[in-house]
C-alpha cells in the first residue's frame, strides 16, 4: 500500500523486462504446424458449456490436435488479461471473447496471426459473415479476427411497468426521441422509478450502451471515425447527444450507476441491452424495440451496434494450422446452430433468420435480435482505439452525464483529438 | 572473528534482500525511467515492433496534459483533507487510548479493523452509505446535496478523502501508541507540579514528545494519499463525476494498462514520484524546524 506508485511502475517494468527476455512468438513454420492447442472461452456459463462439448467432439475426431479449453483468466477486464498474456508471451491459440475495439491494441503488439497467412482464411470469413468482414479488417488491410457472434443492441422494456403507467405495453411509443421522452416522463412521474438505466461509469465502452447504438441508429450507419474524420460532432452527433442530456437534465436517467441490475430489480423500466437479455430476464415479462432515433425510423431500417465478440489465432501459438481448422469446425453452421440453442447469442452468419427459422419460430424474443442483427455496425477498427473511446466517454460523462459543458461544445473538442489520435496510429 | 570477517558475514546476510530489492525495486525502477524516454508499449516476445526514442516528448506532453493537472489538483484536495484529519484523529485517540480506560482492548481493536479490512468491502459499505438512496441521504432527508455525494464535483473527493482517513486510522493510532509509551512521566509530573491541566499536559507534553511520528505520520499519509487508486476505482465510477475523483496513479493506470501506452505511464510515474519526494522533503523541513 505504502508504494502504491511504485509497485504498478515495478509490474509494468517486469512485464516489459519479461518481455524483452521471452523467445520468439508466432514463425512462419507455426502457420502451417499441426498438433495440441490451448484455447480460451469467455466467462460466460452457456459459453463454456458450448466450447467443452465442441472440444469434446473435435479430441474424438483428432486424438492427434487434442485442444484444451479453459475460461479466460479473472482480471479487470478481459482486454487486460489478453494484453498481459501477449506480453509475457503465454497467450492459448485462440480466444473466443475478443473485442474488436481492442483488436489495434493487441495488433501492433504483435500478437495476433491474420487470417491472411492460412490458406482460404480470409475467404471463409467472407462466405459466412458476407459483407460485414469490412468493418473488421485492420488498417493495415489484413484480417486479424473472425466476426464470430454479435449482441445488436436494442431497447427492452418492462410490460407490467408499463401497464402499471398507463402506456400500452404491446406497442409503446418508444420510436421517436420525442414519443421516448414522453414516455420517460410518464415513467418517471407514474412510477418515480429510473426511466432506463445505462451506465455513468467513466469506462471507455460504455459508450457502446448508450451513445453509440442512438447515434448509429440516428446517423443510418456510421461509424463513430470514418475514413479518419470524426463523426459524432456532426449535427446529428449532437442531436443524439442533446436528447440523452436532456434525459439526464429532467432526471429521467440518475447520474449514478445502478448498484444492483436496476431492469431486474424494477427500478428502471426499461434496457439497453443485447439478446442475452432473453436468458437473464426470463422471469419478466418484456418487449424489445429497435433504439429510437431523431424522427422515427421504420424499425426495418434501423441500424445498431453489434457488440460483437470475435475469435483471433495468437502468435504465441505453435500450431497454428490446428487452431484455424478448430476455428472453422467452430464456427461451422451446425456448430453456430448450437451456440445460437445453447447461449442465445447470434452468430455473426449470413442469413441466420432462414438458416435457423425453427429455432426462432420457437423462441419469438430472439427473433426480434435475430432481424436486427442483419442491420448491425461495428466500432471503427482504426490505431489507438480504446484511447479514442476514454477521450469520447469523457466529453460525453462532461457534457451529456453531468452537463459541465455544452454538447456541440464538449464533442466539437473531443472530435478534434480523436482525429488526432487517429492519425497518429495511423 | 576479525572485523573484515565479520563485515563480510554482514554482507552475505542481506545479500537475499540486496538482490530482491535489484531485481524488484532498482532494476525496474531504472527500466521504468528508461521507458518514459520511449514511445514505449507492451509486445510479444520476438515481435518486431517500433519503439523509438522520442527524448522528453512524454514529459512535455505530460506538461501540456489538462488531465493529468486536473488529477494533481484533486490529489492536493485529497491530501489537504485527509493528512491534517489524519494527524489529528490519530493524536487524539492514541491519546485517549493510551489513558486507563474501561473496554481499551475493545475500542483498540475497532479502531484497527478497517485497516486489516479488504478494500473491496469497505468501499461496498461507503457505497451503501452515499449512494443516492443511501443511509447517509435517507437520514439527511431534504439537506442531502443534490447531485448526490459522488456524483457531486465537490462532495466527490471529499467523501474519499473521509473513507481513506477512517480506513487508515488505526494504523496510525498504533504508531502514535508505540510512540507515547517513550514519553517520559516525569514530564508529566513536572507538568502537573507545574499546575498544567488535561490539556495543558496533552498540549504541552504530549504533543511535543510526539513530533518526530507526527512527523513520520504527516510523510507517510502524504505518500499513501497520493498513491490513492482503489477508491476512485471502485466508488466513483473510474474517476467521476468529470474526473474529479481521478487520481494520478488511477490516471497511470488507464494510460498504461488499458491503452497500452506504457512510455506516458511510466512518464507520469517519475513525475509523481519526484512531486511526492519534494512534498516530503518540504513537510520534513517545515516540521523539523518547527
Amino acid at each position: 500500500m505504502v508504494k502504491r506508485a511504485y509497485s504498478l511502475i515495478v509490474c509494468v517494468a517486469v512485464v516489459a523486462a519479461v518481455s524483452a527476455c521471452g523467445g520468439g512468438g508466432g514463425s512462419s513454420d507455426a502457420v502451417t504446424a499441426t498438433g495440441p492447442i490451448k484455447i480460451w472461452l469467455s466467462d460466460n456459463a452457456l459459453e463454456i458449456s458450448w466450447g467443452e462439448a465442441l472440444v469434446k467432439q473435435w479430441n474424438k475426431e483428432n486424438p492427434k490436435q487434442k485442444v484444451t479449453a479453459q475460461e479466460i483468466p479473472a482480471g479487470e477486464s478481459s482486454e487486460a488479461v489478453i494484453q498481459a498474456s501477449i506480453t509475457a508471451g503465454n497467450a492459448p491459440c485462440l480466444i473466443w471473447n475478443v473485442a474488436p475495439a481492442a483488436v489495434p491494441q493487441f495488433q501492433r503488439a504483435g500478437g495476433l496471426v491474420p487470417l491472411d497467412s492460412f490458406d482460404g482464411g480470409v475467404q471463409y470469413a467472407r462466405e459466412r459473415t458476407g459483407g460485414l468482414v469490412d468493418q473488421y479488417v485492420s488498417s493495415d488491410g489484413q484480417l486479424y479476427q473472425l466476426p464470430w457472434k454479435s449482441n445488436p443492441v436494442m431497447i427492452i422494456y418492462n410490460k407490467a411497468l408499463f401497464e402499471e403507467a398507463g402506456l400500452d405495453p404491446e406497442n409503446p411509443s418508444l420510436a421517436t426521441y420525442d414519443e421516448f421522452r414522453q414516455t420517460a416522463e410518464t415513467l418517471n412521474s407514474e412510477l418515480d422509478i429510473a426511466a432506463i438505466w445505462p451506465s455513468a461509469d467513466q469506462t471507455f465502452f460504455q459508450a457502446w450502451f448508450d451513445y453509440y447504438p442512438t447515434f448509429i441508429a440516428a446517423t443510418g450507419g456510421d461509424q463513430l471515425v470514418q475514413n479518419g474524420k470524426a463523426q459524432f460532432d456532426s449535427e446529428t452527433g449532437v442531436e443524439v447527444g442533446e436528447f440523452w442530456r436532456s434525459m439526464y437534465e429532467d432526471g429521467l436517467i440518475p447520474q449514478e450507476s445502478a448498484q444492483v441490475d436496476a431492469f431486474a430489480e424494477e427500478q428502471s423500466a426499461m434496457s439497453i441491452v443485447g439478446p442475452w437479455a432473453v436468458a437473464v430476464y426470463k422471469d419478466l415479462d418484456w418487449g424489445v424495440v429497435p433504439v429510437p432515433t431523431p424522427d422515427g425510423t421504420p424499425p426495418d431500417d434501423v441500424y445498431t451496434f453489434s457488440d460483437a465478440k470475435n475469435v483471433s489465432i495468437f502468435s504465441a501459438c505453435k500450431n497454428q494450422k490446428t487452431a484455424f481448422d478448430f476455428m472453422k469446425f467452430a464456427t461451422s453452421e451446425e456448430s453456430d446452430r448450437a451456440l445460437l440453442e445453447e447461449s442465445g447469442q447470434m452468430p455473426l452468419r449470413t442469413g441466420i433468420e432462414e438458416k435457423y427459422a425453427d429455432y426462432f419460430e420457437e423462441n419469438p424474443l430472439y427473433a426480434e435480435f435475430a432481424e436486427q442483427s442483419s442491420r448491425t455496425v461495428e466500432v471503427p477498427n482504426v490505431p489507438n482505439s480504446i484511447e479514442m473511446w476514454e477521450n469520447f466517454r469523457g466529453a460525453y460523462s462532461t457534457s451529456v452525464i453531468f452537463g459541465r459543458k455544452p454538447v456541440p461544445n464538449a464533442f466539437s473538442t473531443s472530435a478534434k483529438e480523436v482525429e488526432e489520435l487517429v492519425k497518429e496510429g495511423g | 572473528m576479525r572485523l573484515g570477517a565479520a563485515r563480510f558475514v554482514g554482507y552475505f546476510f542481506i545479500l537475499p534482500y540486496l538482490i530482491f530489492l535489484a531485481l524488484f525495486l532498482a532494476y525496474p525502477l531504472g527500466f521504468a525511467v528508461w521507458m518514459s524516454f520511449y514511445e514505449y508499449f507492451f509486445a510479444a516476445p520476438g515481435a518486431v515492433v517500433e519503439r523509438p526514442f522520442i527524448g522528453l516528448e512524454n514529459y512535455r506532453n505530460l506538461l501540456e496534459d489538462e488531465t493529468f493537472r486536473t488529477t494533481i489538483g484533486n490529489i492536493l484536495v485529497f491530501i489537504a483533507v485527509n493528512v491534517p484529519l489524519t494527524v489529528v484523529l490519530a493524536l487524539v485517540l492514541g491519546a485517549a487510548l493510551n489513558a486507563k480506560l474501561p473496554g481499551q482492548a475493545f475500542f483498540r481493536t475497532s479502531y484497527y479493523l478497517p485497516y486489516v479490512t479488504a478494500s473491496v468491502a469497505v468501499v461496498a459499505v461507503w457505497g451503501y452509505l452515499f449512494f443516492g438512496d443511501g443511509l447517509v441521504n435517507r437520514i439527511l432527508g431534504g439537506l442531502a446535496p443534490e447531485p448526490s455525494w459522488l456524483v457531486n464535483e465537490f462532495w466527490a473527493m471529499i467523501v474519499i478523502s473521509l473513507l481513506v482517513t477512517w480506513k487508515q486510522l488505526g494504523y496510525y493510532v498504533l504508531l502514535y501508541l508505540a510512540a507515547l509509551q517513550n514519553v517520559p512521566r516525569q514530564l508529566y509530573e513536572a507538568a502537573e507540579v507545574d499546575g498544567a491541566g488535561t490539556f495543558g499536559k496533552f498540549w504541552n507534553v504530549t504533543v511535543p514528545g510526539l513530533r518526530p511520528v507526527t512527523l513520520l505520520v504527516v510523510i507517510l499519509s502524504t505518500i499513501i494519499g497520493a498513491n490513492l487508486f482503489t477508491e476512485p476505482y471502485l466508488l466513483t465510477n473510474g474517476g467521476g463525476p468529470v474526473d474529479q475523483t481521478l487520481s494520478p496513479v488511477l490516471y497511470m493506470y488507464q494510460r498504461g494498462i488499458e491503452q497500452a501506452d506504457a512510455g506516458y505511464a511510466a512518464a507520469i510515474g517519475v513525475t509523481l514520484s519526484v512531486i511526492v519526494l519534494l512534498v516530503a522533503a518540504v513537510q520534513r523541513f517545515a516540521l523539523e524546524r518547527g
